[in-house]
């Protein structure tokens, strides 16, 4: 008898008292599979979804087009200038980079944590990682002034003798953006491979069957595969849930090791990674909203997991905003010119009104998530987490845009402007993202198959 | 072939053409367009097919008979050119001198140096020439020249750009059309003729005014040919009222020198003599710069300034006193009352304090005390200057009063009005324009254009087919001074020899070779020209003279001497001035575009002003006082009205400009300057009339607002004194400025480090760099720097960089590696102004190579923060790094590829970035590379000043001050190790190499309030 990690069955799951269940009583095997395979096999492609991917896939053309653009004239056609020598490329780059944490957060360290309700939401949410750090990943090659020579940020023998400057955080996150990129990619991708095989079996046609036979690479689901990828699964696990932590305290490192008052600051990596899981759940609760709607799936992503998500997004906006609370208080008590200059520069400056908006929408607008009411209305839930993706944006802007705009000598000051260039790169990354959203939906099960059914009490595992 | 064998074929078969013969046929037309119409006429004749089939079998057998002219041409031109049958006649011998500061012998690679003067106006700026391969590619100061002292302005470090300028005219035209210089050659014959019946009654010549002897021994040659004819001089920028003032005076034309080194106190009335232009201003920044070192104690010179529009002079004085224009007069009688000057008057109550402890200071000093007026004030100033220099026993001592330099002075307005006159009734036959553009800047009441017109003949000598193009006959491009032979004189008197560096780029003729083309052969070549004369001037062995002329720069002895006159006082006139509830507008030339000839020269363009900073623009200057009470803010424009002319221009609120009055700077608006200068700005000239041409009466009211000027500095109006006395920092000040006066500099000579946190050297996470050989460093004096921008121009000139244009200014990407910032103190209406130099601060803990991800900022052994433009790839986060911002990026591809003349004109020694790359001041590393090299072959150390970098060489007050720290002797060590030297941004650790030394100012104690301790 194999003694594996407890896996909480629902026969475990002790709900509180008016708490909404894991899962929808009712459900078995054959339920779940049918539920999640038949969204990708038997459903015909709908109105909506067409009509939702072209419109993604517009923006995918302008995103082509833009970059093009940019590769011909130069990083100039952006509003960048000195001393805001970066615009909205980074703020663009972290906040795709932070929105991708969630997703990992919930595949590797709630499954450590054995937090056994997340099984239905980590297949989309760590697609929603991959797909944001693909996004992310453009920029710092877009906003190079010579992109065609990124790779030289790369460790590689060089013939010219030449490594990259290991002292700089930028060089760290070429590390940890691609340690990221290939460590979410091969957990989503072996996470995928049991259902892969479901596919493969419950396919009609013979060239899906083929292709999914192809990716299932031959999976069939005897024990030794079993005990192999649970072994392998948690592997993965271990070695993801570091980098919640790590990724993007190093991109935090692009700011805390300058010397910008305003980025200079240590409380960067453990705010910045709380931003992050709380931008990223917000994104989980946007994508989880219309597909459990629209593909009918609200027996297995039920009010459970949107209440939990939005208590975690409570939890770390109150981070963040302890953490926007000490970046002021001791930048005031710290008594240097510059970090008072550099407050002051926020809440009255050019871009207060950024500020205050931030404010709003990251601090005082979220705490209405202390109300059960509206934790439980999916409407709500929608806007709020709308609100908290702009909200967490106009952090990064107010981050970079307002340190970078006035710092040490006055004489030295400038504004910067976004061009049409810069939105439409912006906008072209998100229809990007919908757009691999919308395929994802399409054609791979958007929640895990085998996970869920291990949910199921039959799937106990009886003693002899 | 010799002449003998010529005789002897023609002789044996007549008829038949020959090869030489075809040569000498080609060879007597000399131009261009003669040379195509020979070649035409001799493809016509029968003889010449003969010829081809006998000299160039070759090419001759695949010649079809059916095949026309143009194919012909098509075919054979480069053929023949190669073959030697061109019109290239051997050039004479004109051998130019380098000035030996390099080896004798030309290598590949190291440039030569040599000697001559640019003619700005009348007066001669002198330069060091750099040339590249025989391209002129740098101007610099010329060190031993009597009234340069080494320094360079703004207009002589542009010059370059200037020669190399794609728009100037390169071809002669007639009505429009191409045509040779014989062809002018024969239509002025033609006109000569006609007027040498008349004794020249017919002929005028309109030219910018000169100094140059050779010139001036031609005009005479002309009077001598043509006794009725005149020689009209006109520059729109002019000193009509320099002159008139020492006409009252003294009853003559005079030249006026001051001897700034002798003076203790000096008054200027609107005198700007610290900046670029004024004659003699890189003579006066040293002299200036040198008594106000605070090292001198009581002699410590001080200056007081009564000025109209803030300029760099008021800048840097102790006391300043913000009046309208048209009121400097009445301030300027009640101080000469003050010293007993006949024709003095009363100041106006709020004045009589600063007048009274003005005057009691002048005449403490008496002997070592000088006036100096401005060149836009009215006559009455200037005798009233006169008079109290006089009265200061200033003559002899730190004012010298010698012979006109300019040849032929007289009033130029007067004498334009007439020329306009005699042109109207049709009196003019002949005019001749050189070196002027009258259609553009002539006063706006002459109607200069529409009597001009009615010349029958008109011939224009230009560098571009500027606004008077469009209304003259001929035009005859001219040579640069770069491209010419000539001469001319300093502000004091010493001669030069102007030489060019290259040939003329497009065969232009000089103005010396135009106005000989009147009394002699239009062949003859400038050189003779120049030559010629000299060689009557100068006794004993001509040559060797002649080559120590050229090779100094100047010739010796030839200062003008002093003349021992006095000024008569007596009761002056006063001048009508605008009535005190009136507007007044005031004219002033732009400090960088000059009058408007500077227009196209992008360089200057680009260049933030002094002390407004902002480029590309003509604003109209008003105190922000008076924009407040007429209801106006930043960017509004509005329309000024003199005498029912009007004209639109944005406002600029400038700090220190006196109330109800506003300035206009001329040199804009032009309709004709270029692909640079054409329809940048407004045209002040066409508000200029010949009855106020400094400041007049006007009314303005607003007509449109939301401009947007081009204004690199941040934060326009810093002012560090805006928190109470007592905090010892200021949300803006950030110790950055650094001053005191000269009573605190004595009690505490170590001001400049007081209340700063400076971290101790051994608080750093990396062991410091130990510099065993060479260790750069650099400082700049913020006490001498006058803030006249050429710093900037020399850098642009020296390291070939881009420029960027007004909408990317706007959008903060001008790439200056230097900036020349602008701090006040002490409110709007009349604040003290500093200037501070900020260039790369060479940090030895620098934080831009921390950070940069591919290694292309690194540390070089002897100290520099190297930029390696080829390993960029451009994160800029070491821009984003820099707590100075000194880094510059190419966000597009600003550099121009494909003008030729660009290709010339740009350093050798400097890689010409592309785009994606950062870029920053290098301590002029090729320089320092070069010295370097020539120091190891002649196995040697490198000696103090042997590297100086472009900005210290440029500066005309000798503020930047470059050189090795690890020579205890050399003169940045010493300069370093006085108190007065602090660093930047201090706290932050930085340690850059490169210091500033804080200011002391030297206030009389009776005009200041007492300072708190």
């Amino acid at each position: 008898m194999r003694e594996g990690p407890e896996e909480k069955t629902l026969l475990q799951d002790v709900p509180w008292p008016d708490e909404p269940p894991v899962m929808l009583p009712g459900e078995t095997y054959g339920t779940v599979t049918d539920t999640i395979a038949d969204a990708v096999l038997k459903r015909p492609i709908g109105l909506g979804w067409l009509s939702g991917f072209l419109i993604a896939g517009f923006f995918v053309m302008v995103l082509l087009v833009a970059v093009t653009y940019l590769f011909i004239r130069g990083v100039g056609i952006w509003g960048i200038e000195i001393p805001v020598a970066w615009g909205f490329a980074i703020i663009n780059f972290v906040w795709w980079i932070g929105i991708g944490h969630a997703g990992t957060l919930i595949s590797a360290i709630l499954l450590l944590l054995k937090q056994t309700w997340r099984n239905s939401i980590n297949r989309f949410a760590e697609a929603m990682t991959l797909f944001a750090v693909a996004c992310a990943g453009m920029f710092p090659i877009l906003h190079l002034g010579r992109p065609w020579l990124a790779y030289w940020l790369f460790p590689y023998p060089s013939s010219m003798g030449v490594w990259p400057q290991f002292r700089s955080p930028l060089v760290w996150d070429v590390f940890a953006v691609s340690t990221y990129a290939t460590i979410s990619a091969v957990f989503w991708y072996v996470g995928l491979v049991p259902d892969f095989a479901t596919m493969r079996e419950k396919a009609q046609h013979p060239i899906t069957k083929k292709l999914y036979g192809i990716f299932a690479m031959g999976w069939r689901g005897s024990a030794r595969h079993w005990k192999r990828y649970e072994s392998l699964y948690l592997l993965l696990a271990g070695l993801a849930t570091p980098l919640v932590l790590s990724v993007h305290t190093v991109v935090s490192f692009d700011f805390a090791v300058a010397i910008v008052p305003g980025w200079h600051t240590t409380i960067f990596p453990p705010y910045f990674v709380a931003g992050a899981i709380y931008s990223g759940f917000a994104m989980v609760l946007v994508l989880a909203i219309p597909i459990r709607k629209f593909y009918h799936l609200e027996s297995l992503i039920t009010m459970r997991h949107l209440q939990n998500s939005a208590k975690i997004m409570l939890a770390t906006g109150l981070i963040v905003a302890y953490g926007y609370f000490f970046e002021t208080f001791i930048g005031m008590y710290s008594g240097s010119t510059y970090e008072r200059a550099m407050l002051q520069n926020r809440w009255f400056g050019p871009y207060a009104v950024m500020y205050w908006s931030l404010i709003l929408c990251n601090i005082l607008l979220p705490q209405l998530l202390w109300i059960p009411k509206l934790r439980s209305n999916t409407v709500f839930l929608f806007l709020i987490s709308l609100d908290i993706l702009i909200g967490m944006w106009l952090e990064r802007f107010v981050i970079v845009i307002t340190s970078l705009a006035r710092d040490f000598l006055p004489s030295a000051w400038g504004h910067y402007t976004p061009t049409r260039w810069d939105w439409a790169i912006f906008l072209g990354t998100l229809g990007f993202f919908s757009a691999c959203m919308f395929l994802f939906i399409r054609i791979m099960p958007a929640i895990s198959i085998f996970e869920m059914r291990q949910l199921l009490p039959e799937s106990e595992v009886k003693a002899e | 072939m010799d002449k003998e064998s010529l005789v002897r074929i023609e002789s044996v078969c007549p008829g038949k053409m020959e090869l030489a013969e075809v040569r000498e046929k080609l060879s007597r037309a000399k131009s261009g367009p003669q040379y195509w119409r020979s070649l035409e006429e001799l493809a016509q004749s029968d003889g010449f097919f003969e010829m081809l089939h006998r000299e160039f079998p070759r090419q001759a057998s695949v010649w079809p008979e059916s095949a026309s002219r143009r194919d012909f041409l098509k075919l054979m031109s480069a053929s023949m050119a190669l073959a030697g049958l061109s019109a290239c006649v051997k050039m004479p011998l004109e051998p130019i001198v380098p000035y030996v500061r390099q080896p004798n012998e030309v290598v590949l690679g190291n440039p030569l140096f040599f000697a001559s003067a640019m003619p700005f106006g009348a007066y001669a700026t002198p330069v060091l020439v750099e040339s590249h391969e025989g391209r002129p590619t740098k101007i610099e100061g010329n060190p031993e020249h009597p009234a340069g002292l080494g320094g360079s302005d703004v207009f002589a470090q542009a010059s370059i750009l200037d020669m190399y300028d794609p728009d100037r005219s390169q071809i002669i035209t007639y009505l429009g059309e191409m045509r040779a210089w014989s062809d002018y050659g024969v239509a002025l014959k033609g006109a000569l003729n006609s007027q040498n019946a008349v004794q020249g009654a017919g002929l005028r010549i309109l030219s910018g005014p000169t100094s140059s002897p050779t010139m001036a021994s031609l005009m005479d040659q002309v009077q001598a040919a043509f006794p009725q004819s005149k020689w009209v001089q006109w520059e729109p920028v002019n000193r009509d009222s320099v002159r008139a003032g020492s006409q009252m005076a003294f009853g003559q034309y005079v030249e006026t020198r001051y001897n700034l080194e002798k003076a203790d106190i000096i008054l200027s009335l609107d005198g700007d003599f610290l900046s670029s232009g004024y004659p003699g201003f890189l003579y006066y920044a040293r002299q200036f710069a040198a008594r106000r070192n605070p090292d001198l104690k009581q002699k410590m010179a001080r200056l007081y300034s009564v000025q109209s529009t803030p300029t760099n002079t008021s800048g840097k004085a102790d006391h300043r006193l913000p009046v309208r224009a048209s009121e400097v007069e009445q301030v300027a009688r009640a101080i000469a009352a003050g010293l007993g000057v006949a024709g003095g008057g009363n100041a106006k109550p709020e004045h009589q304090r600063f007048v009274a402890a003005v005057v009691k200071d002048l005449q403490a000093h008496k002997g070592a005390a000088v006036v100096i007026p401005g060149d836009n004030q009215s006559p009455a100033v200037h005798a009233l200057a006169h008079a109290m220099n006089a009265a200061l026993g200033a003559n002899g001592n730190t004012v010298v009063y010698t012979e006109s330099v300019q040849v032929k002075p007289q009033d130029q307005t007067a004498a334009l009005k007439e020329l306009v006159g005699e042109m109207s009734a049709g009196k003019v036959d002949l005019l001749l324009i050189m070196g002027t553009n009258p259609v553009y800047d002539a006063p706006v009441d002459f109607g200069f254009a529409d009597a001009m017109d009615k010349v029958p003949l008109r011939v224009q000598h230009g560098l571009y087919q500027d606004e008077t193009y469009d209304h003259v006959h001929w035009h005859i491009n001219g040579t640069h001074y770069l491209e010419q032979w000539g001469d001319t004189r300093a502000f004091d008197g010493t001669a030069s020899i102007v030489q060019p560096l290259i040939a003329p780029l497009y065969d232009g003729k000089s103005e010396y070779e135009f106005i000989f083309a009147l009394v002699g052969s239009s062949e003859t070549a400038g050189y003779d020209i120049v030559r010629k004369y000299w060689q009557d001037q100068i006794k004993g062995d001509f040559d060797t003279a002649w080559r120590k002329a050229l090779n100094d720069g100047y010739i010796a002895d030839t200062a003008f001497p002093a003349k021992n006159i006095s000024a008569k006082g007596g009761n002056l006139p006063a001048t009508n001035s605008v009535g005190p509830e009136e507007m007044e507008v005031i004219f002033r030339r732009d400090p960088l575009i000059y009058d408007g000839s500077r227009a196209n020269n992008s360089w200057l363009q680009e260049t933030p002003k002094p002390i407004m900073n902002f480029c590309w623009d003509n604003g109209v200057l008003i105190s922000p006082n008076q924009a407040t009470k007429s209801g106006l803010k930043t960017g509004d424009i509005i329309e000024i009205d003199v005498n029912g002319r009007k004209v639109k221009g944005p406002i600029w609120p400038q700090p220190g400009h006196p109330d109800n009055s506003v300035t206009v700077f001329l040199g804009y608006g032009r309709t004709k300057a270029g692909r640079v200068g054409t329809d940048v700005g407004f045209s002040g000239y066409k508000l200029r009339s010949s009855d106020a041409p400094w400041y007049a009466e006007t009314r303005i009211t607003k007509v449109g607002e939301g401009f947007h000027f081009a204004h690199p500095q941040g934060f326009q109006y810093i002012d560090f004194s805006d928190l109470p006395r007592g905090e010892s920092d200021s949300l803006y000040a950030r110790h950055v400025i650094r001053k005191a006066t000269l009573q605190d500099f004595i009690k505490n000579p170590d001001f400049a480090h007081e209340g700063v946190e400076s971290p101790p050297p051994e608080m750093t996470l990396y062991p410091n760099y130990q510099y065993t050989e060479l260790k750069w460093g650099m400082t700049i004096d913020m006490n001498s720097c006058v803030g006249c921008k050429t710093c900037i121009v020399a850098c642009q000139a020296e390291n070939n960089i881009p420029v960027v244009g007004k909408e990317q200014t706007e959008r903060g990407r001008q790439m200056q590696w230097l900036r020349v910032d602008v701090y006040y103190e002490g409110g709007t209406e009349n604040p003290g102004m500093y200037y501070q130099p900020v260039p790369c601060q060479q940090c030895e803990n620098a934080p831009c190579e921390v950070v940069c991800p591919v290694g292309a900022t690194v540390h070089s052994t002897e100290g520099l923060n190297d930029m390696v433009y080829n390993r960029c790839v451009g994160t800029r986060y070491c821009s984003n790094n820099c707590p100075y911002k000194v880094r510059r990026f190419n966000f597009l591809l600003w550099q121009d590829w494909t003008t030729p003349q660009y290709k010339m004109m740009r350093n050798p020694e400097v890689s010409v970035r592309s785009r994606g790359v950062m870029e920053k001041c290098t301590y002029c590393i090729q320089r320092i590379a070069h010295g370097r090299i020539t120091a190891e072959k002649e196995n040697r150390k490198l000696r103090d000043g042997e590297v100086i970098t472009a900005c210290q060489q440029a500066c005309p007050a000798g503020a930047i001050v470059f050189g090795d720290l690890n020579d205890p002797n050399s003169r940045v060590s010493k300069i370093k190790a006085q108190q007065r030297n602090y660093n930047l941004l201090e706290d932050l650790n930085t340690r850059p190499r490169t210091s500033y030394m804080a200011i002391v100012q030297n206030p009389n104690p009776e005009l200041e309030p007492p300072e708190p301790s």
